[in-house]
């Protein structure tokens, strides 16, 4: 049986992390499914630049702990976001987020995506599908510089799928070959984004004997998911 | 360029999402965007056995769920506000859930709006003077709903026209709004342009059509609006 390698931290998880990295990282929001602890490992532990973050936000997080600090993967290591949400949450905590200035001098391009066009540019990057079509943009700055066709009368526009380097994501629990279950609305971006990358890592709460989290009950099934390291929140 | 003024009473916010939400039909799936569309579900009579979807991957919203006594973690909408799932939902990762809204299964998506044109084009991501915004789920839910309804203040805070000619701010989708609510009027949108159908308690249609820079036909059934 295929076991998933357990690393010891969530720093071990992504060491070896290279300059120039794609990197996707899960859930839908800091405050939901967010791979909080190997983004902040992203940000203190490793020195990797020229990084392209796909995320539905900003490479940035916080614990939920109110004494812990709001933490961003500094932009200076950043070489390109792509996400729906570039907006930095962390500016309503009081002192500006550097993504604002980044975006806005073109020091980190951002490349912003409509949300569900993101999730099917990995769900299609992890089932084999190259490109495919979408009304979602037609007309609009989303559609600039892709090509057009129409289908039945209607328009669409050619979207190319994401092959990330590396995904980091966060489940409940992982049985030891990598099957994970989500809680609720914590799924989000994590599913497709574990299909798409060449390197998934997981962090979860807890890791269990296979067969302990029933088949149907896995929404990401261990084949896409290459390393686990437990955190407990 | 603002408009004239009109030294009437206008609609709260609440008055607004009630009106939206006696046209939702019995058994329809909706999604509502944040601000004015979010109130839509509290004044939705729960026998009309509507469903809400929220597009991080609920289908099926009952209610808020008070924070400090949260009662099911990670149960979130799309505004990361926690909720309640009515018996029934169905969770769902962001891939099927925009599957949801691409394939056009929801019967209505309200979202809030910038501007809409007469042509129903919607622009309702990026503020003007901002370089920076985010358009999250916006562009694919009003591309993919069968039908767009706006629910909005009908002029900026600065008395600025919403109602208009032609979008001046960065398109969300093109020629996709149905019917836009306000606290003025109650417009829609058909294939000659904006058509006013209903107007606010108070307001005659020549006020209406001086806080629009865009020309308004008047319904055969124009009425005053009616919340219950």
């Amino acid at each position: 049986m295929a076991l998933r390698p357990v690393y010891a931290t969530p720093a071990e998880a992504i060491a070896d992390i290279p300059d120039g990295a794609s990197i996707a990282m899960g859930g839908f929001s800091a405050t939901l499914g967010c791979p909080i602890a190997l983004l902040r490992a992203m940000a203190d532990n490793s020195t990797a630049k020229d990084l392209t973050f796909i995320g539905n936000g900003i490479p940035q997080g916080a614990t939920g702990n109110p004494e812990d600090p709001w933490f961003v993967v500094h932009p200076s290591r950043v070489k390109k976001v792509i996400c729906s949400f570039p907006a930095a949450a962390s500016s309503r905590r009081g002192g500006a987020n550097p993504y604002e200035s980044a975006f806005t001098d073109g020091t980190t391009e951002l490349e912003l995506v409509p949300q569900g066009t993101l999730a099917e540019r990995l769900r299609a990057g992890g089932a084999g599908i190259p490109a495919f079509f979408t009304p979602t943009g037609v007309g609009t700055r989303f559609a600039e510089g892709k090509e057009e066709r129409t289908f039945d009368g209607r328009r669409y526009i050619m979207e190319r799928a994401l092959r990330p380097d590396y995904a980091l994501v966060r489940a409940l629990r992982a049985d030891k070959l990598g099957n994970l279950y989500y809680r609720n609305t914590a799924r989000a971006f994590n599913p497709p984004m574990a299909m798409a990358a060449q390197t998934t890592i997981a962090e979860v709460e807890e890791i269990v004997e296979p067969g302990d989290i029933s088949p149907d009950l896995i929404a990401t099934p261990g084949i896409y998911v290459h390393r686990l390291v437990v955190v407990k929140r | 360029m603002p408009a004239p003024t009109v030294a009437k009473d206008r609609l709260p916010r609440e008055l607004i999402a009630m009106r939206v939400a006696k046209e939702l039909q019995p058994g329809y799936f909706v999604n509502l965007g944040i601000g004015i569309p979010n109130l839509v579900a509290d004044f939705t009579d729960p026998a009309k056995g509507i469903i809400f979807h929220a597009e991080n991957g609920l289908l099926g919203i009952a209610r808020a769920q008070e924070v400090g006594k949260i009662e099911i973690p990670d149960m979130m909408n799309a505004g990361n506000q926690p909720v309640m799932p009515i018996a029934g939902a169905w969770l769902m990762d962001s891939a099927d859930s925009f599957a949801i809204v691409r394939g056009g299964h929801l019967d209505v998506a309200v979202l809030g709006g910038l501007q809409v044109a007469q042509n129903g084009d919607l622009a309702n991501w990026l503020r003007p003077g901002r370089a920076v915004g985010g358009v999250g789920g916006a562009a694919d839910i009003a591309a993919g709903a069968r039908q767009l309804f706006i629910a909005m203040e009908h002029n900026t805070s600065d008395g600025e026209f919403k109602i208009v000619r032609e979008c001046t701010y960065p398109l969300t989708a093109v020629g996709v709004v149905k019917k836009v609510f306000t606290d003025i009027a109650v417009i829609r949108v058909d294939p000659g342009g904006f058509v006013l159908e209903e107007m606010a308690p108070g307001w005659t249609a020549a006020e209406v059509q001086s806080q629009c820079d865009a020309p308004l036909r008047l319904s055969p059934d124009l009425h005053e609006m009616e919340m219950a």
